[in-house]
């Protein structure tokens, strides 16, 4: 990915402002404005299900929305780190549908839980490290490997479970989808989303490997030559990311106290749809997990506001649609009226010229 | 930049702080989850003279919005539940997601608990996988009626199309006919999940017993997808030549496997039989491939689960065997076993009768 | 990541160029006989465990299966080529499905290369949509594409409005299309392979189809040498949108039933074809040709395994499989043929 040289203010334009804002640098400052975008997306969106519905703003529903929405929130967690780190994993529903078959198949076949959920556990690392080492290793580009595995850990489950469902388990575990946690209405996976953002949020922004994360996704060159090793981190991000879709095919199919193979079917697009609206660049090297948290309350509530209206069922993917392309389109338009056109319109800029802008390197077309 | 990133950090921290502490004050604010829904039960019970309650509110979910099939069954302009329902004097919704997988349908079921149903009207999408949002609604008095598709263990009523082994019997019996009692036959299925699929399936094999010259031998699965369907159904006939007839209990697989056989040197040599919407097959029965296939009205599906639906929530009759009422223009019913009220005897659809039909 | 090498001028001076252009292009050649030697060798397999897979029937079906795949593969082949993707195909196909298989319902008498005419532009439409976003907006086609994929099913879906076009409301001149063959040969295979032919030739021959490889190897390059990069990108996008929709049309003839469901899922099966016919998915190189083949392989192993009986469960598992073991022979080929050419333009070895 080339460098970002769309910091590089023209001399004698806007310095930086004053005060502690003067004190971030333009990429945190951006951060900053998305997820305040964000917030107010929100607040709009709540007002909006607050007057379209009576509903909206009672406890039980909030219950529902966090226990449908729960899984797909746990799983943009490392998604984020992974497209942070110049990536993608398009593999995750499938490893999700993946575990959860192997949680039916092991099941029927008298396994004791705490077993099951170590041979899940295990077989969320395997695919996760399946991912990592072909695209660190082999080199090979992680759009292309996630499509295969995409389809390759589908057919896995396929094959486990076959046609066949499984949902005799004990209710103590099925529970989770209908009682949360006692005393408080927030459903069991909405807590442990709360739980694992706190941890992943502290890994990305405080921690140095957090911060070697955004370096890679800046520029692998420069990463690896300051010393990080960039190919070990990034086979760690899917592996995690294959744990954690493995949990998510867990508390999925408790949810729904059944295992079957199409379990969690599609909902790759929705994580990265999640992913792109909290603000992470496709590009790799910018975002924050505040952002991507804030987006899957955005779009959860969205779609729930919707649901509770009379909305036309049908419309809403045209609604998604349309919010991802105002996510990547908003920073573009800023830029817009910062007054830098696209080269395709101005024609060939001047390089460096005094009081002209500087030519942007990011390419047009991307790189994913 | 330590600074900055603690900034950036602490505007979500506080907004989540505030959500997680918004719904801990909710559980101790409005009592239970139920408080969203308290009303369910009860409300708007005004006597009508016929003893059924009006103003109840019902929604009526399908395993997936943008099927014909459903649109016949459900919707007030074709004479389906929600017109049954609007005549009894209740309010009806349709309401359902886009894909027909459990994922897509339980919001929708979630939101009209929510907003204070009184009645659902289901076409389950997995059998078991609905249970722990149904069997709440249950819990919290809302009469559950599932329609089309069952769940067996989580619903007050089903209300079946058709007697499961009626359907197998007469596809089988039609078939045998068509290939004068002697040859080979196949069956092309939709998802090899789908509950009534299986049912249909092994009453068929059971009355393939009286045939012994008549030899079932392959089971494939379209998936409901046309691409899929036409695919195992090439695959079907290229690996038994010697096919004379094909069984497509599924409204797209039947005019997949149709379409396959009409437009390939099968056509003649293979027959089709299955359960079809009429208007989707007009084509095939006029080129004789598939000259009587069968279907109910889907209509009175949705009219009939509506009026049994209206009568459970007005306490005329429970779900034990025996309770009988009266289904508008459809008559009387009984409640069989298992909860399972009959609509009729599935209907053959052949060139006699098929252009009286637009669905 | 890519295998090409525009011409390099060094000491060795000029027959070091040549060269170098000579080895990549053999490597492409290779690249797509490797594909077809696989092809034939999978297709001679289970031939010989059932012979009923090869004949005349079953290669009619197995063309006509493929043709709207490869038509599809071909568009990608064009986007994919100059590094972007175009998730949004499999929603435009389903569109134009649909609309244009309601147009002889609604219109009876309407003359069908019309309503092929009339799918065109729908298709066209959206893919000039996408190229625009892409090109004057700066914005990544993978969420670009993603967000039509969405926006245009939904509008699909909206307009079927749980309806469906049924197949006798088509008149015949329609239906037959896929059918009128000659020598059991459909005539719209053979349509399908001259327009797959004409657009790899217009890939290799013409300028502005090798200025997307460019762009696809090094977009700041090809903009530095002068290409005008946004014009060709939607092109290439306008282009993939206009073949979708064409598509679409086929695909009502085809198939003769359409719903809100037509296309689903088509664009990850498409990509798929696309890379293991060896368009390398970070753009500059790869052939349409080759991934027509891999259409076709796709649709044979499908094709084969319902024809041998086998579980139609192992078909995806099967393709996943196929996908990662064609990417990682790219990538070893890739690494072996720049390594040959840094020796050979060193002056070491030939």
């Amino acid at each position: 990915m080339a460098p970002d040289l769309t910091t590089i203010t023209p001399p004698g334009g806007g310095g930086p402002p004053a005060g502690w804002r003067g004190r971030l640098g333009p990429a945190a400052h951006a951060t900053l404005r998305w997820e305040s975008g964000l917030v107010l997306l929100i607040i709009a969106i709540v007002i909006f299900g607050a007057m379209s519905s009576p509903q909206f703003l009672t406890s039980g529903n909030f219950f529902n929305t966090g226990v449908t929405s729960g899984e797909v929130a746990i799983m943009a967690l490392p998604m984020t780190l992974i497209v942070i780190s110049g990536e993608i994993d398009l593999s995750v529903a499938s490893i999700l549908g993946m575990s959860s078959a192997a949680v039916g198949f092991l099941w029927a076949r008298h396994w004791p839980m705490l077993a099951i959920f170590l041979a899940v556990a295990l077989a969320g690392i395997l695919a996760g490290l399946i991912n990592g080492l072909l695209v660190t290793r082999v080199g090979l580009p992680s759009l292309a490997v996630t499509i295969g595995t995409l389809a390759l850990y589908r057919g896995v489950a396929l094959i486990l479970l076959g046609p066949n469902t499984v949902s005799d388990f004990p209710s103590r575990y099925t529970s989770i989808g209908v009682n949360p946690l006692p005393g408080t209405q927030i459903p069991w996976n909405v807590a442990i989303f709360a739980v694992l953002a706190v941890i992943f949020a502290v890994v990305l922004h405080f921690t140095a490997t957090g911060r070697s994360v955004y370096a890679m996704g800046a520029s692998p060159e420069a990463a690896t030559f300051s010393g990080i090793r960039v190919k070990r981190v990034k086979t760690l991000l899917f592996v995690v990311s294959g744990l954690v879709c493995s949990l998510a095919g867990v508390l999925w199919t408790f949810r729904l106290a059944t295992a079957v193979q199409n379990n969690g079917l599609g909902e790759e697009l929705a994580v990265v749809a999640v992913v792109l609206l909290g603000g992470v660049s496709i590009f790799g090297g910018k975002g924050s997990l505040g952002g991507v948290v804030l987006a899957v309350v955005a779009f959860t509530a969205l779609q729930n506001a919707l649901l509770l209206t009379n909305f036309n069922q049908e419309a809403t993917g045209i609604v998604i649609g349309a919010l991802l392309l105002v996510s990547v389109f908003a920073p573009n338009l800023a830029a817009l009226r910062g007054g830098r056109l696209p080269r395709w319109v101005r024609g060939r800029a001047r390089r460096g010229g005094p009081g002209g802008p500087a030519a942007p390197a990011a390419p047009a077309v991307d790189g994913a | 930049m330590r600074h900055s990133k603690k900034r950036i950090f602490s505007v979500p921290a506080v907004f989540l702080a505030a959500c997680v502490t918004l719904a801990a004050c909710g559980s101790s604010g409005g009592g239970s989850a139920s408080s969203g829904s308290s009303g369910s039960s009860g409300s708007g019970g005004s006597s009508s003279s016929g003893g059924l309650k009006t103003g109840l509110s019902a929604y009526v979910i399908p395993k997936l919005l943008g099927a014909q099939y459903f649109t016949v069954a459900d919707t007030a302009k074709f004479g389906g539940a929600i017109a049954a329902l609007q005549q009894l004097g209740e309010t009806g919704t349709e309401t359902s997601g886009t894909a027909a997988t459990p994922a897509s349908e339980i919001p929708a079921i979630q939101a009209a608990i929510t907003k204070g149903a009184n009645i659902l009207i289901v076409s389950a999408t997995d059998p078991t996988a609905l249970c722990p949002t149904l069997k709440s609604a249950m819990s919290k008095g809302i009469t559950v009626v599932t329609y089309d598709s069952d769940a067996p263990t989580c619903r007050n009523l089903f209300v079946n199309q058709a007697d499961t082994t009626a359907i197998g019997v007469k596809q089988v019996d039609l078939i045998a006919k068509e290939i004068r009692g002697s040859g080979d036959i196949g069956i092309v299925s939709a998802a090899a999940s789908a509950t009534n699929q299986n049912a249909w399936i092994a009453a068929m094999k059971q009355e393939l017993k009286k045939f012994p010259k008549v030899h079932l031998v392959a089971t494939v699965y379209g998936n409901d997808d046309p691409t899929t369907a036409t695919q195992v159904t090439q695959g079907l006939l290229q690996r038994y030549p010697n096919l004379k007839g094909i069984i497509a209990p599924t409204s797209v697989g039947i005019v997949s496997a149709a379409q396959v056989v009409s437009s390939s040197k099968y056509k003649g040599k293979v027959l089709v039989t299955g359960l079809g919407t009429p208007e989707s097959m007009k084509k095939y029965v006029a080129n004789g491939v598939a000259p009587a296939f069968f279907l109910w009205n889907p209509a009175d599906l949705g009219y009939l689960a509506a009026y049994a639906a209206v009568n459970y929530a007005s306490k005329k009759i429970t779900s034990a065997q025996g309770q009988t009422f009266t289904a508008g223009k459809l008559g009387t019913y009984t409640v069989g076993a298992d909860s399972t009220i009959l609509l009729g005897p599935p209907f053959e659809f052949n060139a006699s009768n098929i252009d009286q039909y637009h669905f | 990541m890519t295998t090409t090498v525009t011409g390099r001028v060094d000491s060795a001076g000029a027959p070091a160029a040549g060269g170098s252009r000579k080895l990549t292009e053999r490597v492409f050649r290779i690249r797509e006989s490797g594909i077809i030697a696989v092809f034939v060798v999978f297709v001679a397999v289970t031939t010989a465990i059932q012979p009923s897979f090869l004949n005349e029937q079953n290669i009619q079906f197995l063309l006509i299966n493929t043709t709207v795949f490869a038509l599809l593969a071909l568009g990608e082949t064009m986007v994919v080529v100059s590094r972007n993707v175009d998730l949004s195909i499999g929603s435009v196909l389903g569109l134009t499905a649909f609309v244009c298989g309601g147009l002889f319902g609604d219109h009876p008498g309407i003359p069908v290369p019309l309503v092929f005419l009339i799918g065109l532009g729908i298709g066209l439409a959206c893919g000039l949509g996408n190229g625009l976003m892409v090109a004057i907006g700066r914005v990544p086609s993978l969420v670009v594409t993603l967000a039509t994929l969405y926006i245009i099913r939904g509008i699909d879906i909206l307009l079927v409005g749980g309806t469906q076009v049924n197949a006798q409301t088509l008149p015949n001149a329609f239906t037959d299309i896929p059918r009128a063959n000659v020598a059991g040969v459909p005539y719209l295979a053979i349509a399908v392979a001259v327009v797959i032919g004409l657009g790899a030739y217009y890939l290799r021959s013409y300028r502005s189809g090798r200025e997307l490889y460019a762009i696809g190897s090094s977009p700041d390059a090809a903009r530095l040498a002068g290409i005008p990069v946004g014009r060709r990108v939607l092109t290439a996008f306008a282009v993939s949108g206009a073949i979708a929709g064409v598509a679409g049309v086929l695909w009502a003839a085809q198939y003769q039933t359409v719903d809100s469901s037509a296309g689903t899922g088509y664009e990850l099966t498409v990509i798929s074809a696309v890379v293991v016919g060896g368009v390398a998915i970070f753009g500059g190189s790869g052939s349409a040709v080759g991934a027509a083949v891999g259409a076709l392989l796709l649709s044979a192993i499908n094709s084969a395994l319902n024809v041998l009986g086998i579980s139609s469960l192992w078909l995806e598992a099967i393709s996943g499989f196929l996908l990662l073991v064609a990417i990682t022979l790219d990538r070893v080929i890739s690494v072996r043929l720049q390594a040959a050419l840094r020796r050979r333009s060193s002056g070491v070895g030939t």
